[in-house]
């Protein structure tokens, strides 16, 4: 009942959604792409997620402190800052990951297209279905390439005959079906680093989510593999929307079109909290940092 | 200030001469060896002498024909062979269900942090160690009279299979445990509800590792006959079971009878059967062995 309730309201916010892109289509606030021509508006304005006084807590530690973030639709949003600021446990919250951790709670609003994902009526589920994840380690199934793949939408219950053509659509879309489709039926956990890293964004995209989160997609890949990884990003992003964690500047500021700093606060009991500094377009981020941002950037930090 | 070691040529060499491993270093190894051996010695002797002695009778006719008082030199233990396949398929098939969501639940819904959770933990760990016998007194009180399931082989594989559960269950927990995390996460992620995570993710990685277990255990319980003789299995039978509502005999009692008798022509049908009984031990082992090792993964 619940679970339905919830997909006929997303159904209609995300028709209401593709209406709103066809008339913005001749507007001027169409995403920046380094291609493009127009440049993003500093606003964000009808945010796909919604941050709203965001706190998360692990127990009683606070490890993210009031965190008020809009996520724009077809972008690529990228969180940097130092190590244990909370980026990956921000980025759970955006598809109720932390759901899985014991003891982790979020306290404001995560609003996915005006609903709040921690509302009392909203299936876990059906969040993640709309907001897929790719971890740091690339974590393949130990399963068959094409099982990788069809795992998802088999979950999802399409149909047997549509398979095929998912399977080949989601791994050319990830950059890896010319690599791969002599060997479908061998092992996902037989494939490079990077191309694992690529099997698990096709795996992603294979269910076709709104919105992609990348926890340090490359960190585990070489400048080669991380190069496609970003060509694919770029790529990805001209359909999905597309929030990525990353301790690479350069990264950051090859593939995101907006850039939020987090850093880390210690109060007055020596606790660390981690706090949204700043969020702007990426190039106003790297070209007018802030004190905090511009140290960090530069690596000065610390 | 600081002193500086200036080695003088002689003096290291004699510093670095192998003297060969200090006495008490020498006396550690000889006794532990001797450990060792004290456990070989007996293992092989064991067998030369079951083989030697259980050998002229290791024929067809051991499991083509079936017991007898009269003529041992025509008996065989076909009934025994056959009671002991109806017990251990109908224990597989109980305690392998119930052990794997036993730990299913342990390992997946449940909550370390909760008291009844622990509580029910260190229990399955305690009841590993329940010698079997105990478990045979449970099986006639409850299986045998209370549910007046009697003699037969239902009852057998009932008492068998709670025998050997706590071992399934905590082999099983071991297998679920190996699969890493990010599996579950990944599942997850792609909008999987946690029943498809565990039945289309965690168990088929987990099943290699649940197997061996299972085939450890019920070669456990393929050897038991104490806890059958309470139950008061009748050790003279000569007919093959045919249903689960049947009387049964099983090769561990078969055994336990023929040694029971005088005439020495049973004794060396005891041995034979012995060796069969170890040959079929030996072969589970070997598979289990072959199971983890084919299919041992690392993630
Ligand atoms: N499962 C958890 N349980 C308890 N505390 C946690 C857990 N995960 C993270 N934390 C704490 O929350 C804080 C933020 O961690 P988080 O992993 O989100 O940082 P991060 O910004 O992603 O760091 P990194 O860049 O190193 O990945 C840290 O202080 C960490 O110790
Ligand atoms: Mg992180």
């Amino acid at each position: 009942m619940v679970k339905r309730e919830l997909t006929n309201q997303m159904e209609e916010v995300e028709m209401s959604v593709e209406m709103g892109d066809q008339v913005l289509g001749s507007g001027t606030t169409a995403p920046a792409r380094a291609a493009g021509v127009t440049k993003a508006s500093r606003q964000v304005s009808d945010p796909v997620m919604d941050l709203q006084k965001v706190h998360v807590f692990y127990g009683d530690y606070e490890a993210v402190r009031e965190v008020d973030l809009p996520i724009a639709s077809r972008e690529i949003t990228a969180f940097i800052g130092p190590s244990g600021c909370g980026k990956s446990t921000l980025l759970r919250s955006f598809n109720r990951m932390n759901d899985l951790i014991p003891g982790a709670r979020v306290e404001g609003k995560v609003l996915y297209h005006g609903v709040d994902i921690y509302g009392p009526d909203v299936d876990a589920i059906e969040v993640r279905r709309r907001v897929g994840m790719v971890f740091q380690k690339p974590n393949p199934f130990p399963k068959s390439i094409f099982d990788n793949i069809a795992y998802g939408p088999r979950v999802l219950g399409r149909s047997k005959k549509d398979m095929d053509g998912i399977v080949e659509q989601s791994l050319t879309r990830a950059a890896l079906w010319d690599e791969v489709k002599d060997k479908l039926d061998e092992s996902g956990m037989a494939l490079s680093g990077g191309q694992q890293q690529r099997l698990c964004i096709a795996r992603c995209i294979a269910v076709n989510p709104d919105i992609i989160l990348m926890d340090e997609p490359c960190a585990s890949l070489d400048p080669i593999a991380t190069a496609k990884i970003e060509d694919l990003m770029r790529e990805l992003a001209e359909d999905y929307t597309i929030v990525i964690v990353t301790h690479n500047m350069q990264q950051a500021a090859r593939v995101a079109d907006r850039t939020a700093f987090f850093t880390a606060e210690v109060d007055g009991q020596n606790v660390r909290h981690g706090r949204l500094v700043e969020f702007d377009l990426t190039e106003d981020i790297f070209l007018n940092p802030r004190r905090s941002t511009e140290d960090y950037i530069s690596g000065r930090f610390g | 200030m600081t002193a500086v070691f200036t080695p003088i040529g002689d003096q290291v060499k004699q510093d670095l001469q192998d003297t060969g491993p200090p006495l008490k270093d020498r006396g550690f190894r000889w006794m532990l060896f001797a450990g060792l051996s004290v456990g070989i010695i007996t293992l092989v002797a064991l067998l030369v002498f079951v083989f030697l002695e259980g050998y002229p009778r290791l024929t067809p006719t051991l499991w083509q024909n079936m017991p007898s008082i009269r003529f041992p030199e025509k008996a065989g233990a076909q009934s025994a062979i056959m009671g002991s396949i109806w017990v251990i398929v109908t224990t597989a098939v109980i305690c392998m269900p119930v052990g794997v969501m036993a730990a299913i639940y342990l390992e997946e819904y449940g909550n370390p942090t909760r008291r009844f959770d622990r509580i029910v933990e260190i229990n399955i760990q305690n009841l590993a160690a329940v010698p079997s016998i105990v478990y045979g007194i449970l099986g006639l009180g409850v299986i045998a009279r209370a549910f007046a399931l009697g003699q037969t082989v239902i009852t057998a594989a009932l008492t068998l299979s709670l025998l050997v559960l706590p071992v399934v269950i905590i082999s099983s927990r071991e297998a679920i445990r190996a699969v890493p995390q990010s599996i579950r996460a990944g599942s997850l992620a792609l909008g999987a509800t946690r029943w498809q995570t565990i039945w289309k993710q965690v168990l088929p990685a987990s099943i290699p590792g649940i197997a061996t277990g299972a085939i450890l255990a019920l070669s456990r319980a393929i050897g038991e006959a104490a806890p059958l003789l309470l139950l008061g299995a009748v050790t003279f039978i000569t007919f093959n079971p045919d249903g689960l509502m049947s009387s049964y005999t099983v090769m561990p009692i078969q055994i336990y009878n023929w040694i029971s008798q005088s005439r020495e022509e049973f004794q060396v049908l005891a041995a034979a059967l012995c060796i069969l009984l170890l040959a079929i031990l030996l072969v589970m082992n070997a598979f289990a062995i072959y199971l983890r090792n084919k299919f041992q993964r690392r993630w």
